[in-house]
């Protein structure tokens, strides 16, 4: 990466973007938010959400992946993108099963946290119910399909942060689901409870054993403050 | 497992150089053998390799022609698009049930036929067609059922071998030949004038042509060529042969009849990028035209056409390298494509970078179709200036159209480009087409008043598509075909795509079964608007094309299925309990009755 910047317009705003860095990089940066749920910034961008689609000069580009360029007209915070990403968020929702009174992961679930910063009452859409697999297998983790968003998460960080290859994916489209690197289950792999795969689902699908209730709902990450509050609060 | 099916697992990865690439060819090979990708097989492909086997099922569980179960000895594929439909393949699909006693998606307990689904086969001109073992069988009429299910009984249906049962037959059905693609053509030629001069000269050539792609894009080929040669690295040539869009079968044409006028095409696409290898990928279902080429790549290796030094030009090396596909629309997408030709699932990829910065093992690639591979040779042989002597200003030399449906004669046609659609159906005897789907799925919808649009990239760019839809059709049902296409070929990578599709489906089903509303039709254009901007690729970006160009050219469709009442919910609780109705024996009282 060179220490050269280029100048673009988010929002109207003109932002000193360094070169090489992603639209959401940059926007991240200059303290804008652009809301997104597949990406983290530990990890390689994955594509999978697109609720972090902007338009750049007119034209819907997903900012995780797209690289700054000189002179880039970048609109984010607009009612029609934002009510397109709402409706990604109500995609995911029916396309699960969540329970999100119930869930331990509940105040501290990005894909929640997304909902409600998005005023989203309840999704659009109908409710497909779909039959999907929970995994108690392993002594420390465990898998609950219902609420996995096919982020793609666990499956880059298992490598890229572990080094192995514990996850993955089957199937294609609707019937595509998380699989693990076993005949059955994954207390056959060689996840680890150390290993960071485990703690960067953004739901709570990949949960690690006996922490859930640590922390009392009402004082956890998104019970205070909206998502995206925290790189908000770098704008100058 | 068995010590036999580890022996044959370790031949066919050794032959394959133990290269994960390979992935594709290996899986293929074991299903062959074993009839299906076992756990066993997984894990032992997996170990072979030295791999992850959440690496091998992942990509063996993404393809439609790959089974994780034990299938049958014989599988009848049936194609289940909208042209076989129209064709009669639902009462073939019947006359297969009651012949072979189970129904579709089963297999005969002992294990002799199964029936399944596949998507359009590419033989929409003598539709309804099926695939059996990777024998195809066209023109299919429920008279015809009860031969060919004896075959397979009697194990008559040898594939491959001589065959017995009826239909085993692919007409050519080239209607009307043009002069550019498919004039007469003198093997070598275009290679020779290419070798008089320089690669970049050759782009030149190219570019003053005008020639654009014909996969659908449209994009300028010269330029592409251009790019990727410009690109640091070892250039790879990729011929997109995987022809999936329903309704298009003009490339089946070409590799049938125009095989050297295509390899020829490659060969000087491989000088201009500077690429010693070219890939052809080929779909599946078109797997019975791969002995065939492979002949005809053998023949011009002989005659010194390619291999090394090429029409005696020292230093100019260049081979093809034929890649089957296993039954993926999506890896038509140039990314998916070449994801798939890595050994991996067909998910496409982020762009940029394009293929002709980061391509096929991350170096220079250019994928170009078939046709326009076709074409560039044409040019070479012929001059650019003989070229954009046909078409139109914008869209230079001619096109291959796919015509199907309600009209006299289906097939192949080249027509200059610039012609209307209105003469196009008098051409091929469809005038009295209450619409016109122009590109397949993935184009657009026409209707009567606009049948005077032109065919080109100015004003109806098409990939060669054309779906012609008589009086009588019911065209809403269509477009849920259309629809559950996508809906069953996503990939699943990004969420719009994968759930949007599943849910637009659902929508047509509930507007279609007449309980739709006014709010219905605002939340399908709602939601086809998400998945058309949202997704991450063109069958994403596509899908709901069918949806939202019939709701603006043809709303009349719409208005005439739905009701006025303000809501209807989704969920049908009549429907749900009709068969605990049915046994208690005990009638549903309508509420907005009984609260009256
Ligand atoms: C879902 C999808 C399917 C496609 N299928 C094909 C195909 O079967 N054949 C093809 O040539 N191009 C297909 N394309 C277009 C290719 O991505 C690519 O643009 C094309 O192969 C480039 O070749 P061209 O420039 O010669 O047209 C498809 C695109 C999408 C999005
Ligand atoms: S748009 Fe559909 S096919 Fe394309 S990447 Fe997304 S899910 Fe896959």
């Amino acid at each position: 990466m060179s220490g050269q910047t280029v100048k673009i317009t988010i929002d109207g705003s003109v932002v000193e973007a360094r070169e090489g860095l992603t639209i959401l990089q940059a926007a991240g940066e200059a303290g804008i938010y652009i809301p997104h749920l597949c990406y983290h910034k530990d990890l390689l961008p994955g594509g999978h959400c697109r609720v972090c689609t902007v338009k750049v000069n007119g034209k819907p580009i997903n900012a995780c992946t797209m690289v700054v360029g000189g002179g880039m007209v970048i609109e984010n915070d607009t009612a029609e993108l934002n009510d397109l990403r709402k409706s990604i968020i109500e995609m995911l929702f029916v396309e699960g099963n969540h329970i999100c009174p119930g869930c331990e992961k509940s105040g501290n679930c990005e894909l929640q946290a997304l909902a409600y910063r998005f005023g989203m009452m309840s999704p659009r859409y109908p409710y497909l119910f779909p039959a999907k697999q929970v995994d108690g297998s392993h002594p420390n983790v465990y898998i609950d399909r219902n609420r996995c968003i096919l982020c793609g998460r666990c499956v880059r960080s298992s490598q890229e942060k572990d080094h192995k290859r514990v996850f993955g994916f089957e199937d294609r489209g609707i019937q595509m689901r998380l699989a693990v690197d076993s005949e059955r289950q994954l207390a056959e792999t060689d996840l680890a409870a150390a290993d960071k795969a485990a703690s960067y689902c953004p739901t709570g699908s990949l949960v690690v054993k006996r922490v859930g209730w640590k922390m009392p709902v009402g004082t956890r990450k998104y019970d205070k403050e909206p998502i995206g509050s925290d790189i908000a609060g770098r704008r100058k | 497992m068995a010590s036999v099916d580890a022996a044959l697992i370790s031949r066919v990865v050794e032959r394959f150089g133990k290269d994960p690439q390979r992935l594709m060819d290996i899986v293929r090979e074991v299903h062959g053998e074993l009839g299906h990708v076992s756990e066993d097989a997984v894990d032992s492909i997996a170990g072979v390799l030295g791999i992850h086997r959440v690496q091998v099922a992942d990509m063996a569980s993404f393809y439609s022609f790959f089974d994780r179960e034990p299938g049958a000895r014989y599988t009848v594929r049936l194609s289940n698009c909208v042209v076989d439909k129209m064709n009669g393949m639902q009462e073939v699909a019947a006359a297969f049930e009651k012949a072979v006693g189970v129904r579709f998606g089963q297999t005969t307990p002992d294990g002799q036929i199964g029936l399944r689904y596949t998507s359009c086969t590419g033989m929409c001109d003598q539709a309804p067609a099926a695939l059996i073992n990777g024998l195809v069988v066209t023109g299919i009429k429920p008279a015809d059922v009860p031969a060919i299910v004896e075959a397979l009984k009697r194990e008559h249906g040898k594939v491959g071998g001589s065959v017995l049962f009826p239909n085993a037959e692919v007409q050519l059905n080239l209607r009307q030949a043009g002069p550019v693609v498919l004039g007469p053509f003198e093997n070598g030629s275009a290679i020779r004038k290419s070798l008089a001069l320089s690669p970049e000269q050759v782009i030149d050539e190219i570019n003053k042509s005008k020639l654009r792609g014909r996969g659908g894009a449209g994009f300028p080929t010269g330029m592409k060529w251009s790019f990727c040669r410009k690109a640091k690295g070892r250039h790879f040539l990729i011929c997109n042969a995987d022809e999936g869009e329903p309704g298009t079968f003009k490339d089946r044409l070409l590799l049938t009849e125009a095989a050297d006028l295509l390899f020829e095409g490659m060969t000087v696409a491989g000088y201009a990028l500077g690429a010693v290898e070219g890939l052809l990928y080929l779909r599946a279902e078109y797997a019975y035209l791969w002995p065939r080429l492979e002949q005809v790549l053998s023949r011009r290796r002989r005659h010194g056409l390619l291999g090394q030094n090429i029409a005696g030009r020292e230093g100019f090396d260049f081979d093809i390298r034929i890649q089957m596909g296993a039954g993926a629309y999506v890896c038509g997408e140039e990314s998916a494509l070449i994801e798939s030709l890595e050994g991996k699932r067909g998910a496409p990829r982020d762009r940029p970078p394009y293929p002709v910065q980061r391509g096929y093992k991350l170096e220079p690639t250019s994928v170009n179709n078939v046709e326009t591979l076709c074409c560039a040779a044409r040019i070479m042989e012929k001059g650019a200036d003989w070229f954009v002597k046909h078409g139109t200003r914008d869209s230079t030399g001619t096109k291959l159209l796919s015509v199907s449906g309600d009209c006299k004669h289906p097939g192949v046609y080249e027509v200059e480009y610039g012609i209307t659609v209105d003469k196009l159906l008098q051409l091929v005897g469809g005038e009295d087409a209450q619409a016109v789907q122009v590109g397949g799925p993935s184009g657009a919808c026409l209707a009567p008043k606009d049948y005077g649009r032109k065919i080109s990239f100015e004003d109806m760019p098409t990939g060669g598509s054309i779906i012609v839809f008589g009086p009588k059709r019911d065209l809403l049902k269509h477009v849920l075909d259309f629809t559950e296409f996508f809906a069953e070929e996503s990939c699943g990578w990004c969420a719009p795509c994968r759930v949007g599709t599943t849910l637009m489906k659902m929508k047509l089903e509930k507007i279609l079964d007449g309980r739709g509303t006014a709010s219905d039709l605002e939340e399908l254009k709602q939601l086809g608007t998400t998945v058309k901007m949202m997704s991450r690729c063109g069958l994403g970006q596509s899908a709901a094309n069918p949806v939202l160009t019939t709701l603006q050219n043809l709303p009349e469709l719409y208005r005439k299925r739905i009701t006025a009442k303000d809501f209807i919910p989704h969920f049908d609780i009549t429907a749900a309990f009709s068969e605990q109705a049915a046994v208690t024996g005990r009638k549903f009282v309508d509420h907005e009755e009984a609260h009256a």
